[in-house]
């Protein structure tokens, strides 16, 4: 019942409207018919060159405040080396289209405003002058490959290869959660993996002919040291995804078939984070930035920033895959089975020298 | 302007062949508003579907806009509309979120800017801007409109799915749009997209390439090149980009359509996926990216092109003024047309793609941004001093420059590969080119409809509506994308159905909804325009001959031109047309029919001595018409 009156109700008012845009149809005809001036434009022309003015003014005026007022609300805060760097390239350009913008949009407010139609005045013929196009089209790419040098700068060394002692990780996108896999205290290397292997248990694929995969542990969350250049290196088991970690200013994509990596630094622990957010519960947050599907939305992972040792620790109490999955020993070759349950932290170390034997 | 005379002989004797058989086309109602041949009837054709597809697209935006602006609200209310795709508990369902915001790109894109625009002005304008009787062949331009309505049915099809519409996004980048394990949307729906895709380029082709022989060998006695307007140069070059581009989006079609079906493996590797090892191997998703913007980032400039060459021709005739740097617009059409095929893989900055190819995208990116530069600077100085009318085709002409300035300029950061590293994929990039292409194409789409609408239909839309229209679209235009810069500076990845997992995006709900409610607006303000538009059509006052007091060739035709368009000779050509308000000059226009030897009041010196070519070019035309 509501609906239907609901229903009229826009009916009769669409009516109305449509009668109002009638009748002054009909009036604005009779005037035209009355008047018989030659003048090629109305009273509306000055209406829109002034809504023109007004709309200039008013747009950069709110542009510039909420730009002000709300900084700290959409300026997020950095915690990587890179992160820094890229952020300021992005306030100098900032700095300098704004000005561009503000510029241009102020002059072209100006002149559609000054220049609105005057009943006797002559548009001034004025088809093109070299100088000015020369001129414009000079100091934009003057601007502009300052603008490229810099970025490029940037881009090469936050794409240059990471160093040898670097932290890996690797990250590991599947719809609709990221795993990470760390290489071990053990060995400090990622096993082999081939995406054949995969099964509900090895989501990692984790090939255990390698030696190097036995102390591999999984996490559910992303930890990550201080001021120690990490090299995550990203792969998909399904489909596109994008590791995004928003306060690092990380992306790069996981590719199913093609492994992609990403290297930085980061600068700040969450508790640091914490402390200067004043937010106790603050996290840094892995994202996807691809679409991969429904759930796209969801694919959090927790990152916790630690200081190298705690970080260090942290990575000593983690069990390896194969410990929480001995099941697997059975997959691995005769001959490196002891190794394996060593490694894999199953059995105690008989000694040093003796694990060294059986490795090689 | 010896080449004109060449032209002259083959030209006139073709146009009179022509003009004996024009009486052929008054066929019945199938021929002539169906079936037609007729470059305006066609025209007209792609106009009205893109309207509706307009419709179409820009109702899924207030969907998904319901969405991310309330996401507490129930939406119990749309289930008579969406069915099952509301969720138990009144929610949209996740995956036809993602339905609605690739189908509404790929409408968008596709069907309204490239289509609706390209397919309408192309069609319209081409042989009465150059003055020809019809498209070079009436035929394939036919086929053309008629593949595009195929095209769109197959798609319109497949939003009915019970497995719902393509969803994997417009770019459909594999595997995702491969599985059909992956989402539902990849199953039939893609099925579908790429079929209708594939016969959308069949029509873009069919199209180009009757736009480009059209132009250039059906031009008039005396339209040289550069005496052509600006409209007719940038759908040039915008059916050169289509002729080239499209058929390489045809080809990586194709390869999808191969792994999908027929189990090779051109971009699948690697996969497990639904509890199974897939057998694909070697293939590289990222090989499908690289073909797709291929395409991909010519098709932004076809989506703008003819906007920018259609506001050019609409802001010099009611500045009163000649545009200004005319043959700088044309060399900064052909500069941003070349480039536009060199920039295509900073799309690409963090997919895995070499970076040493990022730094050079990079350096090719950020030079175009030198020809905008120009387009822009030439169109405020076309203002100076100008005698502005704010008719409305001239208010979404300068709104149309406005979107190109705030969205181009966005461009420089994400050309920037270290600056895109964060916000590629978030709302900063959905600000940038919403603005840059969609709003602007939209608006140089509504400035063309304005401005020509006369010449369609024969007709005047009322002005003040077409102000209430444009204020209301063009600030709501701002208040839906301007915010959204913020919300991407601040992070937030687009695509995706809440934010409400993240701690990181869990602000801005005030900007959401202020987003969602602009939104709301301009959609309902499109429907003033769709009554003026339909209302006028029938009911409008009658249009006078040249009702802009234009100095293009269209204006000369009749109020209601035949097919044929001209009922005699087609008019030569004397002068270029931007003699606007030429000092001397009796009126603030002369058309570019009236030869330089009426007006020597204000010729300029070298004008002067082109008065001796124009008689020997009449001679010509006379020397034809003894033949006959």
């Amino acid at each position: 019942m509501t609906n239907l009156i609901i229903g009229l109700g826009v009916v009769l008012i669409l009516i109305i409207l449509y009668l109002i845009f009638r009748v002054s149809n009909l009036i604005g005809l009779a005037r035209t018919r009355d008047v018989k001036t030659e003048t090629r434009v109305d009273s509306s022309n000055r209406i829109n060159a002034g809504l023109f003015l007004a709309f200039t003014i008013i747009s950069l005026v709110s542009f510039y405040w909420y730009s002000y007022a709300y900084f700290d609300d959409y300026n997020l805060p950095v915690a990587s080396v890179h992160g820094a760097w890229t952020d300021s390239l992005f306030w100098i350009t900032m700095g300098v289209t704004v000005v561009a913008f503000s510029i241009i949009s102020v002059v072209m407010g100006f002149f559609v405003f000054n220049y609105q139609h005057k009943e006797g005045r002559r548009a001034k013929f004025y088809p093109d002058n070299h100088y000015l196009e020369l001129a414009w089209t000079i100091i934009p790419a003057i601007v502009l490959s300052i603008l490229i040098f810099t970025g490029l700068r940037a881009w090469n060394d936050i794409t240059a290869p990471a160093s040898a002692d670097a932290e890996v990780i690797e990250m590991i996108g599947q719809q609709f959660a990221w795993t990470a896999r760390y290489p071990g205290t053990k060995d400090n290397k990622l096993g082999s993996f081939n995406f054949k292997l995969i099964d509900a248990v090895n989501e990692f694929g984790l090939d255990l002919a390698d030696k190097n995969s036995y102390d591999d542990f999984k996490s559910l969350e992303l930890h990550l040291p201080k001021d120690k250049e990490i090299l995550i290196k990203i792969r998909a088991k399904d489909v596109l995804h994008s590791l995004y970690i928003p306060h690092f200013r990380v992306k790069m994509d996981a590719v199913p078939g093609m492994p992609t990596q990403f290297k930085f630094v980061v600068t700040k622990t969450t508790e640091e984070m914490r402390d200067e957010l004043n937010n106790p519960n603050f996290n840094y947050e892995v994202a996807c930035a691809e679409v991969c599907g429904q759930a796209h939305f969801s694919m959090k992972m927790i990152v916790v920033v630690e200081e190298p040792e705690a970080y260090e620790q942290w990575k000593r109490g983690q069990d390896s895959w194969l410990k929480q999955n001995p099941d697997y020993l059975k997959k691995v070759p005769a001959a490196l089975q002891e190794a394996a349950m060593i490694k894999a932290g199953l059995q105690r170390d008989p000694g040093v020298e003796v694990a060294g034997n059986e490795v090689q | 302007m010896a080449t004109t005379d060449i032209h002259a002989h083959p030209d006139v004797h073709h146009h009179d062949d022509h003009g004996d058989d024009h009486e052929h086309h008054e066929g019945n109602f199938w021929t002539k508003y169906v079936f037609s041949e007729d470059h305006k009837v066609i025209g007209k054709q792609f106009l009205i579907t893109g309207i509706l597809w307009a419709l179409i697209g820009g109702m899924f935006s207030i969907i998904f806009r319901l969405q991310l602006g309330f996401p507490e609200a129930n939406l119990e209310w749309l289930r008579p509309l969406l069915g099952e795709w509301i969720t138990a508990q009144g929610k949209l369902d996740p995956e036809f979120y993602l339905a609605l915001v690739t189908m509404h790109g790929t409408i968008m894109v596709f069907f309204v800017l490239t289509a609706g625009l390209s397919g309408t002005f192309a069609n319209f304008l081409i042989p009465l801007q150059v003055g020809a009787r019809d498209m070079a062949s009436g035929f394939m331009n036919m086929l053309s409109y008629w593949f595009f309505f195929v095209s769109s049915v197959i798609m319109f099809t497949s939003l009915f799915l019970q497995t719902g519409p393509a969803s994997g996004g417009w770019t459909i980048y594999p595997p995702l749009s491969a599985l059909p394990q992956a989402m539902s949307g990849s199953g039939l729906g893609m099925t579908l997209w790429l079929v209708s895709m594939a016969l959308f380029i069949i029509s873009t082709l069919l199209g180009g390439i009757n736009y480009i022989t059209t132009i250039i060998n059906l031009r008039t006695h005396g339209m040289s090149f550069t005496r052509l307007p600006l409209t007719i140069w940038a759908i040039f070059f915008t059916a050169i980009l289509g002729l080239l581009s499209f058929p390489v989006l045809f080809a990586a079609a194709l390869l999808l359509i191969f792994d999908r079906s027929f189990g090779t493996s051109f971009y699948l590797s690697d996969i497990y996926i639904g509890g199974e090892a897939l057998a694909h191997s070697g293939g590289s998703p990222v090989l499908f990216q690289h073909l797709f913007w291929f395409l991909g980032h010519p098709e932004v400039y076809i989506v703008i092109l003819p906007a920018l060459g259609i506001t050019s021709e609409i802001i010099a005739t009611n500045s009163r003024k000649p545009i200004f740097g005319y043959k700088a617009m044309i060399g900064s059409l052909l500069f941003i047309a070349i480039l536009s095929f060199v920039v295509w893989a900073h799309h690409m900055f963090v997919t895995g793609m070499n970076p040493f190819l990022g730094s050079i995208f990079m350096l090719l990116t950020l030079i175009i941004a030198v020809p905008s530069a120009v387009k822009i600077f030439n169109y405020v100085t076309t203002l100076w001093q100008g005698n502005i009318r704010f008719t409305p085709g001239m208010l979404f002409s300068i709104g149309m420059v406005s979107y190109f300035l705030t969205g181009g300029i966005t461009g420089i950061f994400l050309g920037n590969s270290a600056i895109d590293i964060q916000l590629h994929d978030t709302y900063f990039v959905v600000a940038h080119f919403h603005l840059v292409m969609g709003s602007a194409a939209f608006f140089g789409m509504l400035a063309g409809i304005y401005h020509w609408f006369p010449k369609m239909f024969g007709r005047m839309m009322n002005a003040k509506l077409g102000y209430v229209h444009f204020w209301i679209t063009f600030v709501g235009v701002y208040m839906v994308f301007f915010p959204m810069h913020y919300i991407g500076i601040a992070g937030f990845p687009r695509r995706y159905y809440t934010w409400t997992n993240f701690d990181t995006f869990s602000g801005f709900f005030d900007l959401n909804m202020l987003v969602s409610v602009a939104a709301f607006i301009t959609f309902s303000a499109q429907f003033i325009f769709l009554f003026n538009f339909f209302y006028s059509m029938f009911r409008g006052p009658i249009a006078p001959a040249n009702p802009w007091n234009s100095n293009t060739l269209e204006w000369t035709t009749p109020r209601n031109p035949q097919h044929g368009n001209w009922p005699g000779e087609i008019p030569s050509v004397y002068r270029w047309p931007y003699d606007y308000s030429k000092p001397g000059a009796k009126d603030d226009f002369i058309p570019q029919t009236i030869p330089f030897s009426e007006t020597p009041e204000s010729n300029l010196p070298h004008e002067n001595e082109l008065i001796r070519l124009e008689s020997t070019g009449t001679q010509g035309a006379v020397i034809v018409e003894k033949k006959d």
